[in-house]
Formats: C-alpha cells, sequence, structure tokens
C-alpha cells in the first residue's frame, strides 16, 4: 500500500477532478494576471485519485472507533453516533451566532438544561458552559478564585497550591493567570499528606487544586479534612473534572467541599476527542462562586429563557457561546442515559479498571496496591531492571493493534503505565489486552529484543522522538524545494 | 563509570571542584539515564546567584521536565553553550563535554554536604536496585 505520498507528487499538469456546467450567466472579470500566484503549484488529480488518497489516509488513523485505547486521565469512551445526528439537525447546526434570542428558544433551553444537570452531577450551584476546553475550564476557575479573593480584599492571596500529581495543565494554567503554584506532596498511599498540605496553607494561598480521584486513579478518603484545613485557612477548594467519568452518580464534588470545578464534556460526556478538538470544559460553581462565573449563562423565566451575565462576572472568556455543537452532544449523551444509567457508567468504568489491576498486577508493578477508581496506574520498573523501558511496552502494544496507555504520568511513578479502560468496553476486549500485555511481560524476560525494536507491523516504525524535540520541522517544502 | 574526584548530590548532580573556590556541574550518569532523551535545556545567565540544593534550572527530555539543583551557593560564572545547542551532550558525556554550569562558589564548607565517590556508588545502587524491586 502507498502510504507516503502527498498529493503534489501525484499531480499531472491539466487533470481535473470535477466538471464543471456550462456557464449560463455572463462571464464575470478575472482577477488581474499579475495577482494570480504561479509558485503555489497547487495539485492537479482526478477524483479518483483524490478519493484513494484520503482514504488511505484514513486507513492510517487509529481511533475509539478502530479499537481499544486506554489513554489514562484522557477517557477515550465510545461515542455514540446518534450523537452526530442530532448535533447535525438543522435547527442546531444551522444556527448563527448573532440570531436573536426570541429565535432560538430551543437551543437556549437545551444550553438551559444541561447546565441543570451539570449542576446536579457536580453537587453545585450553577454551572457555566462558556469553557472551550478542560484546561480552559481550568483557567475560568482560577480567574474566578482570584476575582473572589480580590473582592474581599484578600490581595495578598496569589498562591495556588497543586499536588505532585497533577495534569500538567494544572501549573500551567496557574501562571496564564498570573498568580504562584506550590507542590503539595503524596503520602506513600497515594493521597496527599495532610502535613506537607498544612505546612504550606498559609494566607498566600488562594485556592488548592485536585483531582478527584486523582491522577493515580485513587479516590482520597481524606478529602473532608483536606476541604475543611483548605477553608479554615481561608483558602478555596477548586476541582479539576478530568475523572469525573469515575463519580458521576457515586459521589458529588460540592458534597465533597469543592468550591467550584472544570468538567471535560469530550472526556465524560461522549464527545470525540483526541484529534484536538473541539472540546467543552464547563465550570461549575459553589454559592460564594456562582457570582463570579464566566458569561453568559442561560436563565429560564416562564418558559422563556435568555442570556445573563453574572453580576461579578470574571467576563468573556470566548466568542459568543463556548462549542455549541459539543453541548448538544452531551445533552443526548445524558438524556439518552439518564441519572440511573450514568450512575452505572462509573460503576462499570470503576469495574473495567480494577479488573485489569487485578489480571496485570502479578506481571507489572502495582505502586499503589489498593482498589482503584476508573484507571490503573502501573509502573514498569520490573521490566526496567531488564533493560525494558516502558516506551517499549507502549511500543509493542502497536504491533497487537491496541493503542498503549498513557506513559511516564503522573511523574511520581516511575516508568508509569496509567491505564483507563472506560466503560464502553467488553470483557472480551479487556481480556484480550490483558493477553497482550502478559506476552509482552514475557518478552521483556525472555526476548526483550523483539520490545526494543517494536512496533514492527506498524506503517512507520519507532519514531525520533529526540529528533522531533531537536530539530523540529513541521514546514512541508513543495518537491523538497528549500526556500 | 563516576568520576571519582567529583562530589555528588541526593538529586543526582554532581560537583567537580576547580581551583579559587570554582566548580563545574553537571548531571549525573544515573539523571540522564532516567531522564532519557535530553531535548532542552534551561539554564541560568551568568552573573545569576544560585543557592546550594535550591532550583538552579530545568532539563526537558521527551519523557517530562525536570528541576535542576545547584550543589553548591554561588554565582554563575559560565553556561555550556554547547550542552544548549545540543542537549544530546548531556545523555552522551554527562560529566564531560555535557556539563552545565561554572559557579564561583560562595561557601567552601557547603561541599561537606555533598557525597563523596564511594557514598554516591552506593547510593546509585540503591536508587537503581529500588527500581528493580
Amino acid at each position: 500500500m502507498k502510504h507516503h505520498y502527498l498529493l503534489p507528487d501525484i499531480s499531472k499538469p491539466g487533470r481535473v477532478g470535477c466538471t464543471l456546467p456550462s456557464l449560463d450567466v455572463p462571464e464575470g472579470s478575472r482577477p488581474p494576471e499579475e495577482l494570480l500566484r504561479q509558485e503555489l503549484e497547487l495539485p492537479e488529480v482526478s477524483e479518483v485519485d483524490l478519493i484513494r488518497y484520503f482514504t488511505a489516509l484514513s486507513k492510517l488513523n487509529y481511533g475509539v472507533d478502530s479499537g481499544f485505547y486506554p489513554l489514562g486521565s484522557c477517557t477515550m469512551k465510545y461515542n455514540p453516533k446518534w450523537h452526530e445526528d442530532v448535533a447535525k439537525l438543522s435547527g442546531f447546526a444551522a444556527l448563527h451566532p448573532w440570531q436573536p434570542e426570541e429565535q432560538v428558544q430551543g437551543a437556549l433551553r437545551l444550553m438551559h438544561e444541561l447546565q441543570e444537570y451539570l449542576t446536579e452531577v457536580t453537587g453545585m450551584n450553577a454551572t457555566s458552559l462558556v469553557p472551550v476546553a478542560g484546561a480552559h475550564g481550568e483557567l475560568a476557575g482560577l480567574f474566578m478564585v482570584k476575582a473572589y479573593h480580590q473582592d474581599r480584599g484578600h490581595k495578598g492571596r496569589t498562591k495556588i497550591l497543586l499536588t505532585d500529581s497533577s495534569h500538567g495543565t494544572n501549573p500551567a494554567s496557574v501562571a496564564m493567570c498570573g498568580m504562584e503554584t506550590g507542590v503539595v506532596a503524596s503520602d506513600d498511599k497515594g493521597d496527599l499528606d495532610l502535613k506537607s498540605l498544612d505546612s504550606m496553607m498559609n494566607d498566600e494561598v488562594a485556592a488548592l487544586t485536585l483531582t478527584m480521584p486523582s491522577t493515580l486513579g485513587l479516590f482520597d478518603p481524606k478529602i473532608a479534612e483536606i476541604a475543611r484545613l483548605v477553608h479554615e485557612r481561608g483558602g478555596l477548594l477548586g476541582g479539576d473534572g478530568a475523572n469525573l467519568n469515575a463519580l458521576m452518580g457515586q459521589a458529588k464534588l460540592g458534597e465533597l467541599g469543592f468550591d467550584y470545578v472544570q468538567l471535560n464534556l469530550h472526556k465524560t460526556f461522549s464527545t470525540p476527542h483526541g484529534g484536538g478538538g473541539p472540546g467543552s470544559g464547563p465550570v461549575c460553581a459553589m454559592e460564594n462562586l456562582v457570582e463570579f462565573l464566566p458569561t453568559p449563562l442561560v436563565a429560564e423565566e416562564k418558559g422563556s429563557y435568555r442570556f445573563v451575565a453574572p453580576t461579578k462576572s470574571i467576563g468573556r472568556i470566548a466568542s459568543f457561546y463556548g462549542n455549541f455543537g459539543v453541548m448538544v452532544k452531551a445533552f443526548a449523551y445524558a438524556r439518552s442515559l439518564g441519572p440511573e444509567e450514568l450512575k452505572r457508567i462509573s460503576e462499570d468504568a470503576v469495574l473495567n479498571a480494577n479488573y485489569l489491576k487485578e489480571k496485570l498486577k502479578p506481571y507489572y508493578h502495582l505502586p499503589y496496591d489498593r482498589t482503584c477508581m476508573h484507571e490503573v496506574v502501573f509502573s514498569g520498573k520490573k521490566q526496567k531492571a531488564k533493560g525494558v523501558g516502558t516506551v517499549d511496552i507502549a511500543k509493542r502494544l502497536l504491533d497487537y493493534g491496541l493503542h498503549p496507555p498513557t506513559v511516564y504520568f503522573p511523574l511520581i511513578v516511575s516508568e508509569a503505565l496509567m491505564t483507563e479502560p472506560t466503560e464502553t468496553e467488553s470483557k472480551e476486549t479487556l481480556d484480550e489486552y490483558i493477553a497482550a500485555m502478559k506476552e509482552i511481560a514475557g518478552d521483556a524476560a525472555e526476548n526483550p529484543d523483539i520490545l526494543h525494536s517494536a512496533p514492527h507491523n506498524t506503517p512507520v516504525r519507532r519514531l525520533d522522538e529526540a529528533g522531533a524535540f531537536r530539530q523540529l520541522d513541521v514546514r512541508w517544502e513543495m518537491n523538497g524545494k528549500k526556500k | 563509570m563516576n568520576p571519582k574526584d567529583y562530589k555528588y548530590t541526593k538529586d543526582h548532580e554532581w560537583l567537580c571542584p576547580e581551583p579559587d573556590n570554582k566548580a563545574k556541574m553537571g548531571l549525573a550518569n544515573y539523571a540522564q539515564s532516567q531522564l532519557g532523551d535530553i531535548v532542552f535545556l534551561d539554564l541560568p545567565q551568568p552573573g545569576a546567584q544560585v543557592e546550594q540544593f535550591k532550583k538552579l534550572g530545568e532539563v526537558e527530555s521527551v519523557k517530562a521536565v525536570s528541576d535542576i539543583f545547584s550543589p553548591v551557593s554561588g554565582k554563575v560564572l559560565e553556561i555550556n553553550q554547547a550542552a544548549i545547542d545540543e542537549p544530546k551532550l548531556v545523555n552522551e558525556d554527562p560529566y564531560g563535554a555535557g556539563w552545565l554550569v561554572r559557579l564561583e562558589l560562595s561557601n567552601a564548607a557547603e561541599l561537606d554536604a555533598l557525597m563523596d565517590i564511594d557514598a554516591y556508588d552506593k547510593y546509585e545502587a540503591e536508587a537503581l536496585a529500588e527500581g528493580a524491586d
């Protein structure tokens, strides 16, 4: 199969991919010759060549529609195709953002109801759907924290505490918000170290941001104590909702003591992601932060809906209203399942992760051996001792037609393999993954070369990751010509 | 092999003392091997003051970004531009061409807080063993 060619490689002068009907209106004037750029050398190909080109490219892709995708912390669950049909309904898809409110009552009602659902799931008081990605929702939350403290005259609270297992976006959002980070250590069970928090939680701290369950896939049983300590010292408790898939209908972040949380509709509420967007990262707030939410919210009065701005809103953080198409899919997901099924999703997600944990525990080191939530973090250090790195294990999985888990994260686990199966996988699929991982563990001990040289069956072999960093060159030159 | 005249930190940095209270520092072999292929170095400007065991800079590998800590307090005299331009020097020759920073020590007594070769070899062996169990 020809994989490695680009359209200009098969271009022939004069070849066309479509035939236009004969002109039945007066011919207009053409742009002057001197404005036409010959150097663009646009490819000239036939329709069949074009179709084969894109079909070949599509076969190189791997997604949740192709197979198992246990990329920890990303919640790569299957996205029902029915959502796409709903989002494509012209009443949603053909709306113009400047249409007057009275013409878009259906869309506003959908947004309002989705706000209510998310508020209910998180046990909070209100939700803004505006943020367009998880990290964007995090940033919105931090702006709310900043506004909250400034509103109370506490200008000295400029520090955000994070844990040493945080997502990389957590410190990045803090920096974007112009605040400083402090890192709270984890204890030997993988939970937040209360002593470390106690020593750091002073009057410079604006908030502690926690992922719940943590990026180790663990539920911290001390959460009530943590929340109390943070609140007693005048701070807020922020939630990174990346791992909400473990908690729906099981525990409400508001009741656990969180003051706000950002969600990832593209993870938990099953809309396509992994290709860079579009996402949706709504931010939900408790009473103390509701008035700071990003604008607009949708309000309902006597059956009619309109946009409103919270009184002390941090303002607009995205154009218009956020990624509406993603909201439609999330709404479709919530409505088609209902509260009981959403609850079962979290139960199944947790069950699947624990099944993998128990089955693979004999073969891979498990740094925190306790019941996990929706994901389990193994360490490849048994294999590392034999010279096989986690990267080799991940590359070998590709030969089995499986997507690897997240590797080398969280940073507090050496040679980490962060595995999130999600609820949409059957026992048979999990067993297939377990069988592959067992074979790989066997090869690591007896036939390590097959791992060092993996992958063997993929369109491209092992990529030079260091070279890609050191000599980043993403600019394609026409016919290899250098300008 | 870790050089025998060097001093070492618990974070796997080395310090090579030079005459006149000067010294070079870099990452120990264990550190570079754990990091994997190094792709970027963020080092302080010459003239900057650094403190013992406090953050001196950052190293980025294909796996992660990690902090580099200074083995001693003092002033940055020089940074290794060759390693900044070509970070793989740190992987290939961590004790030689892959050095990072030359420092002027402000307190020579701080050297006592560093490990000598015997202590460090043992410390490194323990770190490797912990990775293996």
